[in-house]
């Protein structure tokens, strides 16, 4: 009899036990909601129900307020591909990748090697290689609205000077989106020689010395440390450079609002003129639902697949 | 001796590349400020001037007077001020409860943080425009501010500095009966200055550059920001290159100021994704 008893009393309170942690597992709980409530509620409003929004804006067609008038369904998403606006602004985009992300990374691999070099005075280079992090789009793109300008322009006659010919920069559709990109190259370089900088400064300088024992000279020691020791870095300037490159909207808005002849009508720039100039806000959500697509891509793409397949440490 | 008249040779090679490089970098720069010293005159002549003649601040003056660059500044500061505090706050409460709450689903609502980073905000900028529209919050300072006060990155960014403060810290503060919100502000917040810092003038810099989103929302001229502001100087005719040089050099001057005399964490910032801790 009290055994049954001091068995009873003992489950009992196991119970007892059992609900108060569960209820101070729901205390935490909603004690931690209440910090992260600020938060949850503005990326509800202003991230979330737009996402869903904007995708839902694209099954439908509009009428010039934004107000979603019939339901079409994919239909949207069928005339894309066969709409030359769209087929036009994503060869646009990819071209100003391919013309931005190499040149940026590479330029900015020469500039932090050069950084990296230990000499007097070196944190001054650092510093100037590094200045146009603090340049913003715009004003970046004025200068060089001035710089492309064809009678004024101190670009052609700097080339006219070193027995190049003129290049008519933004008034061509051959060469308005490579004025562009060079526009956006010297943009991106402060910060990629930023990360490329800190990343080489975090590789163990033991290696370079067992290196130097060995007899290594600097091209070597380049190939066989720097360079792999640096591949996440790389990789991970290709994805943000990438992912900048197909989000450019400043630079065209500025230097050639799509032109000449819609050859630099990248992706945001077009969204932007469907929705705020010609009022297919249908269409340019079907547009934004892609840019959308090609970033998670890129972004699972770098946190999946090609993350394991780098060199680290 | 010969290793020695080597390494002169080689170092003065290198001086030579830097400084070829750096003048090759800074040439806009150079450019615009350069255009910003010259007369009416002598900005139309060909060939141009690539050095200035005089030291003059007359183009800064008739920029200032003819376009009220003033006001376009103060709007960008209130616009970046906002949202930096903002970012602040939520990305403190967020990331302390991430960092030393242990609680239910706990992962799974840092991934919805994470989710946020790979949602660009041109994907979702029509609804946003026509939610401000309809808030009727174009032309205001919460139109411009209160969509970006939430930061997924500045939250990621301060919980890797908590995660670093040893949790027997708060285990003796709760014992000693402090509360969890003064455990943050006492003892997490002061220790998380430099974190802060960074967290601060990276948001306060990425809003300033801001153009899209001011430019769709703001169409009154005493809410333009900055960058619209100097951007629409172009347009006009009235304005010479030189005029609109001098604007440039004159927008740029904060954030130059902003990069020379906190580079530190501006730069930890920048790289704070980049490379692993």
């Amino acid at each position: 009899m009290a055994i049954t008893e001091s068995v009873s009393s003992d489950s009992f309170s196991k119970r007892a036990q059992a609900a108060g942690i569960r209820r101070r597992e729901w205390t935490r709980f909603f004690t931690a909601l209440l910090y992260l409530l600020p938060s949850l509620i503005l990326f509800t409003t202003f991230v979330f129900v737009p996402l869903v929004r904007t995708i839902g804006l694209s099954t439908y067609l509009t009428n010039p307020l934004g107000i979603a008038v019939k339901f079409v369904g994919l239909a949207q998403y069928e005339k894309l591909f066969d709409t030359p606006v769209f087929v036009n602004s994503i060869q646009r985009s990819l071209l100003f990748v391919a013309y931005t992300v190499p040149t940026s990374v590479l330029v900015s691999l020469g500039l932090a090697l050069l950084g990296n070099m230990r000499l007097k005075g070196i944190s001054f280079f650092r510093g100037v290689f590094s200045v146009t992090i603090a340049v913003s789009a715009a004003t970046a793109s004025l200068i060089f609205k001035y710089l492309y300008h064809p009678a004024l322009g101190s670009l052609n006659y700097v080339l006219t000077v070193l027995g190049f010919n003129a290049v008519p920069w933004l008034t061509s559709e051959k060469t308005a989106l490579i004025a562009v990109s060079l526009g956006t190259v010297w943009l991106q370089i402060g910060l990629n020689t930023v990360i490329l900088l800190a990343a080489m400064q975090g590789i163990n300088d033991e290696l370079y010395e067992s290196a130097m024992i060995d007899g290594a000279n600097y091209w070597h020691k380049f190939k066989s440390i720097t360079i792999p020791m640096l591949s996440p870095t790389f990789f991970f300037l290709i994805v943000v450079d990438m992912l900048a490159a197909f989000q450019a909207f400043t630079q065209i808005h500025v230097l050639t609002s799509g032109g000449p002849l819609d050859s630099t009508n990248v992706l945001v720039f077009s969204i932007y003129r469907e929705f705020y100039f010609n009022g297919a806000y249908g269409f340019a959500a079907a547009q934004a639902v892609m840019l959308f697509l090609i970033m998670l891509l890129l972004t699972v793409f770098q946190f999946g697949v090609l993350e394991k397949r780098v060199f680290y440490d | 001796m010969d290793y020695k008249l080597k390494r002169i040779l080689t170092n003065t090679l290198l001086y030579i590349v830097l400084i070829v490089m750096a003048l090759l970098v800074l040439f806009p720069i150079w450019t615009a400020i350069n255009i910003s010293m010259l007369d009416d005159t002598q900005v139309s002549q060909y060939p141009p001037q690539l050095v200035p003649t005089q030291f003059s601040l007359a183009n800064y003056a008739r920029a200032l007077e003819q376009a009220p660059l003033l006001r376009y500044l103060f709007n960008s500061v209130a616009q970046s001020t906002l949202v930096m505090i903002g970012q602040l706050v939520t990305a403190c409460l967020a990331a302390y409860a991430f960092a030393f709450i242990d609680f239910k689903w706990r992962n799974l609502l840092f991934l919805v943080f994470l989710a946020t980073l790979m949602i660009p905000w041109e994907a979702t900028i029509i609804p946003n425009y026509l939610l401000i529209k309809k808030l009727k919050w174009d032309n205001t300072y919460q139109g411009l501010a209160v969509p970006f006060m939430a930061t997924g990155f500045g939250t990621f960014l301060l919980r890797q500095f908590f995660l670093k403060i040893p949790k027997e810290l708060k285990d003796a503060a709760v014992i000693d009966g402090c509360s969890t919100f003064r455990f943050l502000w006492t003892i997490v917040l002061p220790l998380a200055r430099p974190a802060l810092g960074t967290l601060a003038v990276y948001s306060f810099l990425q809003t300033y550059n801001q153009y899209l989103w001011p430019l769709l929302i703001t169409n009154d001229q005493t809410m333009r920001t900055v960058q619209i502001g100097i951007a629409l100087l172009q347009d006009e005719e009235r304005f010479a290159f030189n005029t609109v040089m001098a604007g440039v050099v004159f927008v740029l001057l904060p954030t130059f100021i902003l990069f020379i005399f906190s580079n530190r964490q501006l730069i930890r910032g920048l790289t704070a994704g980049a490379v692993k801790g």
